[in-house]
């Protein structure tokens, strides 16, 4: 685990950086609110209704869902990729039945339309 | 009198060295001059000067800018989730100036410590995850993205978010499948050994063109830069997820996009084009360890300048266009070319 | 005016007196205006539908209402009661080449006329203005609200009687996001779609005007647009100020190509005194109009490009334009809001290296069209965004009153240099693009290709430049030069006369069209026989495009509405006056 220090140094030292100049930099910058200013943009008219007052196309939701999927895919490839060169033929023919069902479900996808937009 | 330190306190000590010398390198050095190249690379492609008042040549106009943001109002609106809205570009900045951690950006260096010399490899964190730890860090991004969509409660904050949300997921499995090639070539998840492998054969490139292709574009989606620039589409979403950001956490967005920018043309370097080496060439010594960071960095320059130059010649895709683009031809293709290496590795039993 | 003569046959004249005999009868006008028909309001819709659809007739094109209100022109007492409104359509036939106007009267008290927008969809917004200005009410009409003017503005502005400079406070009051709520099916639908607000202030609506969408994810499910916020009283200025005095309000109207505005006001006021104007003018009106079209197109085509994210585009666009524009300040000291043309010909005479400034300019445009071409054209991903998006068809282009490249990318080839050719336009050798698909890569190709044409015929004008004055010699008109006015007495009393009293127009009217940037620019004039106008209708080219906006978009996505909105070329200065 001692490889993984100089990470946690790092990633303390890049979330201090921008806390410690927004909170300086508060110190010297002003402060003048009104209420068009702390008002949502909306193109120069009065917001009628809020963003969260609409619930977004279940199509981005499908995308995610169909992420998960592929994504948990892809993370029992790099341990085989590692390996690859002392499985070799047999690791191949593995593979090849996992990706197999894969882009099986792949075309099923694609064939339900999950995958076009409009 | 010999200076004697402990083992553990010498690795923390070459450590921080070493982030200093990355945040030197990336902070200090590139980003600032990134964001001027930016400008004067739009300029020559544009047929005009560039901001050159600032400074010599107009170097200066970065840090002007930058010293401008953090001394503007920061309004935060009145509607928005105060906590999401601060920590979104927090959870965008932070991953991209981490991201550096685990790519080795020069050979070794020669270090005397105790009466024993060692070689000291370039590289903060050589972890045996290596790749998997960039790909972690780059989702983290989209999480930012989507946060600073959604907290601002603002309908083009929040189509920015979600669009950013699908089309990243949406390349980063193009990217995982292409990128698996790389490392049944090399046999090792460690960028250093990747580096190496190539060093020994052949630059990733040759063999794996295919790879590259998809994974070039792939990381060009998740830079979301033009032509993948949908969560901002300035023209559709006004400024996309950080519409209603301003003064520094504004600035967070941008240097965060930046040095994003800097770490995807540092890894397409590190996997195809042999990170810091040059074929035939052995980088030994305390000279040596220079030149290759020297090389490292040329390469990742010329990678910097092909995503600028994309950025001002293309124009955006549409959304749905993007996503057709991402899940019906980058994956497939991705699909395609890991089985082709695979295969042929089975094949010539290497 | 020049000698009245009867309308030149109009070839359903007969049938049309025997189908509504004196309901509808052919008026004589003066050979500079279009024919026109007198039609009695209870049949105008029937009149209106013949028409559209007689063989004989087929005007497809509904082109402009200017309404009238004769209270104080002098007249028959008619015009202070019963006949009190005249509602002028300017009409169009693409297969005869004819204009034609149909006028219609309406009484002072409670007006109301038919509406039209069920034969020419086009007549919807112009007539939406016509009551909010006019205050003419059209039965039947599915959308009478105010578009110029806001919710709390009280009468009707362009009526002689109401009095100018009044104030009234424009509430906040949001009727387009309620109107669009009302256009769903279920309450559901509200919930379940995101509205999304496009302007007055967002970066892609070039100006301020404003579209709201209803979105299925990024699907546009409803939409409606309005104009409005950009209003300048250009019509009502206009009847305050003489003659002269309104050349700089048309500069602001299409301000990307103000010299095309600028010419054609003064050539539709010099149809009306019979004043002809020199060679070199025309010349150089003709040089000066089509480098004004190029640096409309450029502009349409460079923001158009920016919001489709191929940002460089815009800056090899608008090089050449900032290059005609020095052009022009040489001609006239401005570069942006010429005011160049004079009624009578042009303010002074152009520099002496104009000749050669020209040459150099269509070589540096021809370039710049090259670089924009060799990015863009050919690209995939800039086809992908402009094939088959904002589709409209030849039929809608018609009925939806569109001219310009717009209608041209719709496969209709009007284009009034061609069919009514001015100034130097019949000498010239050039060719009217046309597409056929009606998308927004049609409309981009369109524009690319009438730029080429503009150079083409810059060069020719410019190669056979004449020389010789600019201005008329007919000093009721035109100032006399300053020699004149100093040593002679009767060049003082001209100057005094023109500068005080304006230019004395002789009574009567006239519909004067020429081919603006974005379509047939039409400027319908009527004269009291003051110095000062009566009425001035712009017919401006972008209204009717704004107007079917709604229409195209519904059912593209997001990202399609800007590319259309862009190829489109609404511009707002013009849009609202």
């Amino acid at each position: 685990m001692e490889s993984y220090l100089p990470i946690l140094y790092f990633a303390a030292v890049g979330a201090v950086f921008p806390i410690a100049i927004l909170v300086v930099m508060a110190l010297v910058r002003p402060k003048r609110p009104n209420p068009a200013k702390l008002a949502p943009y909306e193109c120069g008219v009065a917001a009628p209704t809020d963003a969260w007052d609409h619930r977004f196309s279940v199509r981005y939701y499908l995308i995610a869902v169909l992420f998960v999927v592929f994504d948990v895919e892809t993370v029992f490839l790099f341990p085989w990729a590692v390996v690859y060169d002392k499985l070799l033929l047999f690791g191949f023919v593995e593979m090849a039945v996992f990706l197999y069902i894969l882009v099986l479900g792949y075309v099923y996808v694609w064939k339900r339309g999950a995958l076009s937009w409009a | 009198m010999t200076l004697t330190l402990s083992e553990p306190l010498f690795n923390a000590l070459l450590a921080v060295v070493k982030i200093l010398f990355v945040w030197a390198m990336t902070l200090a050095a590139l980003l600032p001059n990134l964001i001027w190249a930016e400008r004067r690379v739009s300029g020559l492609i544009q047929d005009r000067p560039g901001p050159n008042r600032v400074g010599p040549l107009g170097l200066f106009q970065a840090v002007a800018d930058v010293l401008k943001l953090m001394m503007k109002e920061d309004v935060v609106p009145l509607y928005v989730d105060k906590v999401l809205f601060t920590l979104a570009p927090l959870i965008t900045l932070t991953p991209a100036l981490v991201t550096f951690a685990v790519i080795p950006f020069g050979s070794s260096i020669p270090i005397t410590w105790n009466g024993a010399v060692r070689d000291v490899p370039l590289v903060i964190a050589d972890v045996n995850v290596g790749i998997l730890y960039i790909f972690a860090l780059t989702s983290l991004a989209v999480y930012g993205i989507v946060l600073a969509g959604w907290s601002s409660n603002d309908k083009y904050s929040l189509l920015g978010g979600v669009r950013a949300s699908a089309q990243i997921i949406s390349y980063e499995l193009a990217m995982g499948f292409s990128a698996a090639g790389v490392f049944i070539a090399a046999g090792s998840l460690r960028l250093p050994a990747v580096v190496e492998w190539q060093h020994a054969h052949l630059w990733n490139v040759v063999p794996q063109f295919l790879g590259f292709v998809v994974f070039a574009v792939a990381i060009f989606a998740e830079t979301n830069r033009i032509p993948f620039d949908l969560s901002e589409a300035e023209a559709e979403l006004v400024a996309g997820y950080h519409t209603e950001y301003s003064s520094f956490r504004f600035a967070m967005f941008f240097m965060g996009e930046y040095a994003n920018l800097i770490a995807a043309s540092a890894v397409v370097t590190t996997l195809y084009f042999g990170g810091w080496s040059l074929p035939g060439v052995a980088f030994t010594g305390l000279w040596g360890g220079l030149a290759s960071i020297a090389v490292f960095a040329v390469k990742t320059a010329a990678f910097i300048f092909l995503f600028l130059w994309v950025r001002w010649t293309l124009p955006r895709f549409r959304y749905d266009q993007l996503m057709e683009l991402g899940w019906k031809v980058f994956l497939p293709l991705s699909f395609f070319h890991l089985i082709a290496v695979a295969a042929f590795v089975a094949a010539s039993g290497r | 005016m020049s000698t009245t003569t009867p309308s030149p046959t109009l070839a359903f004249a007969p049938l049309l007196e025997r189908k509504f005999g004196e309901k509808a009868a052919p008026e004589a006008r003066p050979a500079a205006d279009v024919p026109t028909i007198a039609v009695d309001a209870s049949a105008l819709h029937d009149v209106a539908l013949f028409l559209r659809d007689d063989p004989s007739a087929r005007f497809d094109l509904f082109l402009d209402l200017a309404a009238v209100d004769r209270l104080k022109l002098a007249g028959p007492a008619s015009y202070r009661a019963g006949e009190r409104f005249a509602a002028n359509y300017l009409l169009y036939s693409t297969e005869r080449n004819e204009h034609l106007r149909v006028r219609t009267t309406a009484p002072a008290a409670d007006p109301k006329l038919p509406t039209l927008t069920d034969v020419w969809w086009g007549a919807n917004w112009f007539e939406r203005e016509a009551w909010d200005l006019m205050g003419i009410t059209f039965e039947g009409h599915p959308n009478l609200k105010r578009l110029l003017t806001h919710n709390g503005f009280v009468g009707h502005a362009l009526r002689k009687d109401y009095e100018a400079g009044q104030r009234w406070l424009c509430t906040e009051e949001d009727v387009l996001q309620t109107d669009l709520a009302a256009q769903t099916e279920t309450p559901e639908d509200v919930f379940e779609t995101l509205t999304l607000n496009f302007g007055p202030s967002h970066p892609s609506t070039h100006g301020t005007l404003r579209v709201v969408m209803r979105c299925d994810g990024e699907t546009i499910v409803a939409a409606e647009s309005e104009c409005g916020y950009l209003h300048r009283c250009f019509e009502k200025m206009s009847e305050t100020h003489t003659y002269q005095q309104v050349i700089p309000y048309t500069d602001r109207l299409n301000y990307c190509s103000p010299m095309i505005n600028g010419s054609g006001y003064a050539r539709a006021v010099e149809s009306m005194l019979g004043v002809e104007i020199p060679e070199r003018a025309r010349a150089v009106r003709t040089v000066l109009a089509e480098f004004s079209r190029l640096m409309d197109h450029m502009v349409c085509l460079g923001a158009n490009l920016v919001d489709i994210g191929a940002l460089t585009n815009f800056w090899y666009a608008f090089q050449a334009r900032e290059e005609i524009y020095s052009l022009l300040e040489a001609c006239c000291g401005a570069r942006l809001t010429s005011s160049y043309a004079r009624i009578g010909g042009l303010s002074n005479d152009v520099p002496e290296n104009f000749v050669e400034w020209c040459r150099r300019l269509v070589k540096l445009c021809h370039n710049q069209i090259r670089e924009v071409d060799g990015l863009i054209t050919k690209n995939r991903i800039a086809q992908k965004r402009f094939r088959d998006t904002g589709v409209v068809t030849k039929e809608q282009a018609l009925a939806w009153g569109f001219t310009g490249p717009c209608l041209r990318a719709s496969g209709v080839a009007y284009d009034v240099r061609k069919d009514a050719p001015y100034d130097w336009y019949d000498r010239v050798d050039f060719d009217v693009p046309i597409a056929t698909e009606g998308d927004n890569f049609a409309r981009y190709l369109v524009r690319m290709e009438e730029m080429r044409q503009s150079l083409r015929i810059v060069e020719q004008v410019v190669a056979k430049l004449p020389n010789g004055p600019v201005n008329s010699d007919d000093y009721r008109v035109v100032l006399p030069p300053k020699e004149m006015v100093y040593n002679e007495m009767e060049g003082l009393i001209y100057h005094f006369k023109v500068v005080f009293e304006g230019i004395p127009v002789p009574a009567g009217e006239i519909y004067s069209y020429t081919e603006g940037a974005n379509g047939e620019l039409g400027y319908h004039i009527v004269s009291d026989g003051t110095g000062r106008p009566y009425r001035v209708k712009v017919r401006p080219p972008c209204f009717p495009l704004f107007a079917s906006f709604e229409k195209i978009i519904r059912g593209g996505m997001v990202s399609d509405a800007v590319a259309t909105l862009g190829t489109l070329n609404i511009i707002a200065g013009e849009l609202d006056r």
